[in-house]
């Protein structure tokens, strides 16, 4: 049996644990309020993209546009959102899993995009290849800069460096779940937007455009990836402080229990002693009687 | 067409809902020029060019500047996706002001083609800027 000392330094050591994920806990409720209702807000947005590209896709009918079918070119280009921080529970895992148990991907075929150090080193570690470091993003998302990478993709895409781009990120569903998801952005996937007719009231009619067809679509996907990336970060950082609250408020439960096992260990091994002492007291004095 | 027709217009920034409500017009710059949209247009998507976007409700009128976005029209409803877009009082007159003069010399020097593009884009969001607020 460990001696009390021992337990009580233990018992002292998971005290201190408990302390810092009570706080850490504490801290990831209130920029999870915070991040939900920033992400919120920018939902409508992206949810008004969405509705609205997906009307205009449908409306279009049949288009050779280049943005809508997919290249020649075979490398694939991921953005994977994970954190810049540990101790989020499986948050970070999981979005690596996603990427690398993907069934079909090549770790050659894939150019990786990280947005978050955690993502980006266990992907590195995997021999996977890191295109590019965004991680500063991952906290403090910025419309602008998911403009520019989006920008960047699409040069890319144009001119045929790579034939896909997909995007890694935890969708919040609410405060307990949250989803790992991978989206294809480019080439758009038509079959998503096929409709049935009959939702479409004939006051809607064909869809126009001004500029034409082409020129128009050029000038909206890319808003439309824009918007998909900065949505997704969004979401992101509320996932990651959800994923962080509940695995904090998982391990101070832990801490809790372990601590009562070891309060009553001490009690018990206290007790012990104290009867050990007693019995050699008394049978010292009765050996000088 | 009746004269109190009135239709909806959302207009969505990425970060809030900048506008939602009943108007009985709205105008704004497309890439096309400049357009008036009224109830029961037909099905169209523009996409905007910077400018102003005048909102017509029933008693006054509203003036935003509008930077980039695009617009889809329906019938019934206008739905503005605008990526950058502010209503005059969140405009600082000096730095649009500043940002003016510097495009315009970026222009006047003729540097790279791009730069040129970018610095006309720039010139482009400070006229609405200043415009909007006169």
């Amino acid at each position: 049996m460990a001696s009390m000392r021992d337990i009580k330094r233990r018992k002292g050591s998971i005290q201190s644990t408990q302390q810092i994920t009570k706080a850490m806990k504490l801290v990831s409720t209130v920029k999870l309020q915070h991040a939900r209702t920033e992400a919120e807000k920018s939902k409508t947005y992206f949810d008004c993209m969405y509705e609205t590209v997906n009307h205009i896709l449908s409306s279009v009918g049949d288009m050779d546009h280049p943005y809508l079918v997919s290249g020649n070119a075979k490398k694939k280009a991921v953005i994977v959102i994970s954190s810049n921080r540990g101790l989020a529970g499986g948050y970070n895992s999981n979005i690596v899993k996603l990427v690398t148990r993907h069934e079909g991907w090549e770790k050659e075929e894939l150019q990786i995009y990280a947005i978050g150090n955690k993502g980006r080193e266990a992907l590195a570690r995997n021999g996977y290849e890191i295109a590019e470091d965004l991680s500063y993003l991952a906290e403090a998302p910025a419309f602008r800069a998911a403009m520019e990478l989006s920008d960047r993709l699409l040069e890319l895409f144009r001119a045929g460096e790579i034939g896909e781009i997909y995007l890694a990120y935890t969708a919040f569903k609410n405060t307990v779940s949250h989803e790992p998801t991978l989206l294809q952005l480019l080439p758009v996937e038509r079959e998503r937007y096929v409709r049935d007719d009959q939702l479409q009231d004939s006051s809607k009619g064909l869809m126009n455009f001004e500029p034409v067809d082409e020129e128009a679509l050029n000038m909206i996907i890319p808003k439309y990836i824009t918007s998909l990336i900065y949505g997704a970060l969004k979401e992101a950082i509320a996932s990651e402080n959800g994923a962080r609250m509940q695995a904090m408020d998982n391990a101070t439960s832990n801490a809790e229990e372990m601590i009562s096992d070891l309060t009553l260990k001490y009690n018990r091994a206290r007790q012990g002693s104290i009867t050990q002492e007693l019995t050699e007291i008394i049978a010292g004095a009765e050996a000088i009687s | 067409m009746a004269e109190d027709r009135k239709f909806t217009l959302r207009i969505i920034a990425p970060d809030r809902v900048f506008y939602e409500d009943e108007v009985e017009m709205v105008e704004f710059t497309t890439t096309e020029g400049e357009i008036g949209v009224l109830p029961g247009h037909i099905p169209m998507t523009v996409i905007v060019s910077p400018g102003i976007l005048t909102i017509h409700e029933a008693e006054e009128e509203k003036t935003a500047a509008l930077h980039a976005g695009f617009a889809e029209i329906l019938p019934e409803q206008i739905t503005v996706l605008a990526e950058i877009i502010e209503w005059p009082e969140e405009i600082d007159l000096n730095r649009a002001e500043a940002s003016r003069q510097r495009a315009e010399e970026r222009l006047h020097n003729h540097t790279s083609e791009i730069d040129m593009v970018r610095a006309e884009a720039s010139l482009k969001r400070a006229l609405a800027r200043i415009n909007v607020l006169k």
